[in-house]
């Protein structure tokens, strides 16, 4: 027969202290584990959001990042002639050969600093090909001029680079005419600008960083990379769906904050279990006389591992829901950080997703079945009439 | 010289006046919830009256502060419960020589008194047991030990002989008497046992909050 | 003293328990000693830096070169003793994952400016004489099992191409402050190159290493060599290398904060673990510190005894946790590539920090249950039934 879970439960109020102090330490660990997977979720879903799987980005194979990535004029001509690359009405391909440098920008507050900034040149086309991207505050930038749009969130953490601003690289002062909003992609932590002037400026005429086009169809990624693969002057580069190259961009950051995170998480876990351990052992030395008239009563051992199995995971479940919860409010912040994928500042936010909140009550409900086993296994094992009389 | 006065009138003990003579070895008797414990407890100073006064040896107890009372009670109080309430992790010896690091005696001392204290009791030989290995007669024993190792000049004790068999609770009556008449202690004997009540010069009947 | 015997006492008196609880102390105070060990890792770059050197990089960002001319008129600052200068080279050996510093130096004075950096003599000449030849740090060496003489293939990505290195000398690092995971090659190898292939990158330079010959010169110096190259094409930034090397952090602020934030964390759950131990025995003794009580013992009395048994474990779990801390930072070395944190060593700071850590929970955990101990009346905690 089972013991009623209402037993449970108002033990809980005899002992409020320690059992609250239990469940705070789970609520933290879960709290902990929760938050830094959300941070890596947010890097991975702001850099998959941010490339189109309709698009493809070709970089030189041996590149890090589009900052190492050269790609000259005559392989750029060679890449735009593929019959892959759709063209638009006016019958030109929707392509746009990027050049991306990093500046310097100073961040605004008292002792900001400096960071890395990630400035793209591009050409017309990009927009049709980024559709995400739109000016929200004051005008595009002319080509063939000296201006660029900058992204919001750049706009909201940089110093100078606010609309009508000036911000100086390349030997020259560039004006700030507009601001992009890009739906909390990548693309948001960046300044665009005119590449063919920005080319002129860094004196890198005739060579770009990366090239993106439109696929005339999107199945068509195979026949690409084939057409790479078979093309002695392509061998060089790499084409990849956008989505992916930028996806690829949040691996590292994400792989080394969850690594870092799951570590010291196993760790703090460990210190949880311990506290939960304590907890149960109490519980089960205080009830030693109640569990003897239990198992007189008619209690099988069975029925008083499972009492006491379910106390602890309970206190586990209530430390795990509290913890989600706090960490659920993480959503609303917003952090940038430099990532490592492309050197440069990227602002994203914490995203809580299903899967985590699921490892979560796993992770919790673990630490209760360990913190529990060995107490409940004791509360079995007494020996009714020595518990009877250890009053 | 009176030895301890009080009087008080507090929701226990309704307007209550005591007197003890030094010497004196007062049974204190009354079914229980008559108040018994809480008059103890006021003269050992453990608890005070809410309105009214205490005074023993000419300390008017209910006028000192926390510290000064303990320091108070650990000079002139040995305070024995029916439960023995020894420290059990300390042996016998260890547990009669607590109220002593109380005192400034050099540690020489201190085994000259709890050697002294617990040969009286007649447990010598049993000076570093633990008090699982001790009977419960011993226990008290000890106990009692423990109370008079600082040579206080008031001796407590609450039903001391309540959770005892009929013999031992004989060799602690005949234990108190000795400390009574041989070492002049006072005692305040709180107790439902007319076979104690027996041993004590002066005995009064506390019933319903009065003292009769 | 006997009070300190009862302390020890009372913390055998549940073997379990205070097993468990400084087993979770250590465990904690270990996790707290490795994440400052991963923070100081971060900052091992600023750790390192020499205060007589300064870096002089492109003021618009580090992915930006510099001319070659500037060398001899920042050579000609007064104060100045070398100027070198380094590229950042990158490319990839066998694979993406292989990551170290891959740098082109000036061969004549690189090691001037880093005389951590040890090279026996006769390897120095070696690599000196012959123009693709490389050095590399012992650790690196380790790792990939580079012996003079090995050639190291790469594909460059900044510098595109095929380029084949010749270790000629490795390096010892001075210290364990010092980076041995760097390889080194000629610049006029670099240069040569690209005089051929992409000549109109001939005579670039990342940044120049400025060894100066009082440290206190360098905000002067500083300023001085940014003001010379003022409204040329290539504006130039310099500063200490400490600051140099902060800058690069300034960017990984969040992990920074994340680091900090969970060593708050692991603290928290020290003092729980702790704190509910102490605040369970003190509620099974309530009835015998009412016993110490009647017999005389003051709050003084029973803070002492409470605190004390409480620091006896705190110092022991703390102690053990360090004891755990070398041990575990020597296994992570062992499974993270030594490439990935060059530098990963206890600092004594972060013992100290870790043991103050420990003591002071010890003293915080101990408050709850003394002033339950000394409020508790001696008639309500002789009446008390555990």
């Amino acid at each position: 027969m089972k013991i009623p879970l209402k037993y449970t439960i108002r033990n809980f109020r005899t002992r409020r202290l320690t059992t609250a102090i239990t469940v705070i330490g789970i609520a933290l660990v879960v709290f902990v584990f929760t938050a830094v997977l959300m941070l890596a979720a947010g890097v991975r879903k702001t850099l998959v959001a941010t490339g189109s799987t309709e698009n493809i980005i070709v970089a030189r194979k041996a590149a890090q990042g589009e900052i190492s990535s050269i790609i000259l004029n005559d392989t750029y001509n060679i890449i735009l002639s593929l019959p892959q690359v759709a063209k638009g009405s006016d019958q030109r391909p929707i392509a746009s050969g990027d050049v991306v440098v990093i500046i310097n920008l100073p961040k605004i507050g008292v002792d900001g600093g400096i960071s890395n900034v990630t400035v793209r040149g591009v050409s017309p086309a990009a927009f049709t090909l980024r559709p995400q991207v739109k000016i929200v505050e004051g005008r595009m930038f002319n080509w063939g001029a000296r201006e660029v749009v900058v992204g919001s969130s750049i706009a909201k953490r940089f110093e100078g680079v606010q609309i009508g601003g000036t911000v100086k690289f390349g030997g020259d002062a560039w004006t700030v005419v507009g601001r992009t909003e890009a739906g909390g992609t990548a693309f948001d932590s960046e300044i665009w600008g005119d590449v063919s002037q920005l080319q002129d400026a860094f004196s890198r005429r005739g060579a770009f960083s990366t090239i993106t086009f439109r696929m005339t169809n999107p199945d068509w990624v195979d026949a690409i990379k084939k057409a790479f693969e078979e093309d002695n002057r392509l061998q060089q580069f790499e084409p990849k769906t956008e989505q992916a190259y930028f996806e690829e961009q949040s691996e590292f950051m994400a792989i080394f904050i969850s690594v870092l995170g799951i570590f010291i998480t196993v760790f703090f876990s460990v210190g949880a279990i311990i506290g939960a351990m304590i907890t149960m052992y109490a519980a089960v030395a205080n009830r030693t006389v109640e569990i003897g008239t239990l198992r007189a009563l008619g209690f099988r051992r069975r029925s008083v591992l499972a009492a006491f199995m379910t106390e602890s995971m309970l206190i586990s479940l209530i430390g795990a829901t509290i913890g989600l919860f706090i960490a659920s409010w993480l959503q609303l912040l917003t952090v940038s950080t430099l990532n490592f994928g492309s050197f440069s500042e990227l602002e994203f936010s914490f995203t809580l997703t299903f899967d985590i909140i699921l490892s979560a009550f796993i992770f919790s409900t673990l630490m209760g079945i360990t913190g529990g086993f060995l107490p409940a296994v004791r509360a079995a094992r007494l020996n009714i009439v020595n518990a009877l009389r250890s009053a | 010289m009176k030895s301890i006065q009080a009087s008080f009138d507090i929701p226990v003990l309704n307007n209550i006046s005591l007197s003890v003579s030094e010497g004196d070895f007062l049974g204190l008797m009354g079914p229980s919830g008559s108040g018994k414990t809480t008059l103890l407890n006021l003269i050992a100073g453990i608890d005070r009256p809410s309105n009214g006064k205490v005074v023993v040896g000419g300390t008017d107890i209910g006028a000192l502060s926390e510290t000064a009372l303990a320091k108070w009670r650990a000079t002139h109080i040995g305070f024995i419960f029916q439960f023995y309430n020894l420290i059990p992790v300390l042996t016998a010896y260890e547990n009669v020589e607590l109220p002593l690091l109380l005192t400034s005696l050099s540690k020489a001392e201190r085994k000259k008194h709890v050697e002294f204290a617990l040969q009286v009791v007649g447990l010598a030989d049993r000076m570093y047991h633990y008090p699982k290995q001790l009977s419960g007669g011993q226990e008290q024993r000890v106990a009692i030990a423990r109370a008079v190792a600082t040579d206080p000049t008031l001796l407590v004790a609450d039903e001391p002989t309540g959770d005892l068999d009929k013999q031992s609770a004989e060799e602690i009556l005949t234990l108190l008497e000795r400390l009574n008449k041989e070492f002049k202690k006072t005692i305040v004997m709180v107790t439902h046992d007319p076979r104690a009540a027996e041993k004590a010069h002066t005995v009064r009947h506390l019933d319903k909050g009065e003292l009769k | 003293m006997r009070i300190l015997k009862l302390m020890f006492k009372n913390t055998l008196r549940h073997k379990l328990r205070t097993s468990l609880t400084i087993l979770g102390i250590a465990i904690a105070v270990m996790a707290f000693g490795f994440l400052r060990t991963v923070v100081t890792a971060w900052y091992a770059g600023v750790e390192a830096s020499a205060a007589n050197r300064l870096i002089t990089r492109n003021a618009v960002s580090f992915i930006f070169p510099l001319p070659l001319a500037y060398r001899d008129k920042i050579a000609r600052i007064p104060g100045v003793e070398t100027v070198s200068y380094m590229n950042w080279f990158q490319g990839v050996y066998i694979d993406k994952n292989q990551f170290f510093a891959r740098m082109a130096a000036d061969a004549e004075t690189a090691l001037e400016v880093y005389p951590e950096f040890i090279v026996p003599p006769d390897q120095l000449e070696a690599f000196k004489r012959e123009r693709n030849a490389c050095i590399v740090g012992a650790d690196l060496a380790k790792q990939y099992n580079f012996k003079i003489g090995d050639v190291i293939p790469i594909e460059g990505d900044i510098y595109p191409g095929r380029w084949e290195f010749v270790v000629r000398a490795i390096y010892q690092p001075r210290d364990g402050k010092v980076d041995g995971t760097q390889m080194w090659f000629h610049w006029t190898y670099l240069d040569e190159r690209m005089k051929q292939e992409m000549p109109g990158r001939a005579g670039e330079v990342g940044w120049y290493i400025i060894r100066i010959h009082n440290p206190a010169d360098a905000a002067r110096i500083s300023e001085q060599v940014d003001e010379l190259f003022k409204n040329s094409r290539a504006e130039t930034k310099t500063e200490t290398e400490a600051a140099f090397q902060q800058g690069f952090i300034a960017g990984t602020n969040l992990i920074i904060v994340l680091l900090n934030f969970m060593s708050f964390v692991i603290i928290g759950i020290i003092m729980l673990v702790l704190g509910n131990t102490m605040i369970m025995s003190a509620r099974e003794r309530t009835k015998e510190y009412a016993v110490l009580k009647t017999i005389g013992f003051s709050g003084g009395h029973l803070t002492k005894l409470i605190a004390g048994e409480s620091l006896i474990i705190s110092i022991f779990g703390g102690g053990l946790g360090l004891a755990l801390t070398y041990p575990i930072v020597g296994m992570f070395s062992l499974f993270v590539p030594k490439s990935w944190f060059p530098i990963f060593y206890i600092e004594p700071s972060t013992i100290v920090l870790a043991g103050t850590a420990a003591l002071l929970v010890g003293f915080i955990a101990a408050l709850f249950p003394i002033q339950r101990a000394v409020r508790t009346s001696i008639v309500d905690g002789l009446r008390f039934i555990g």
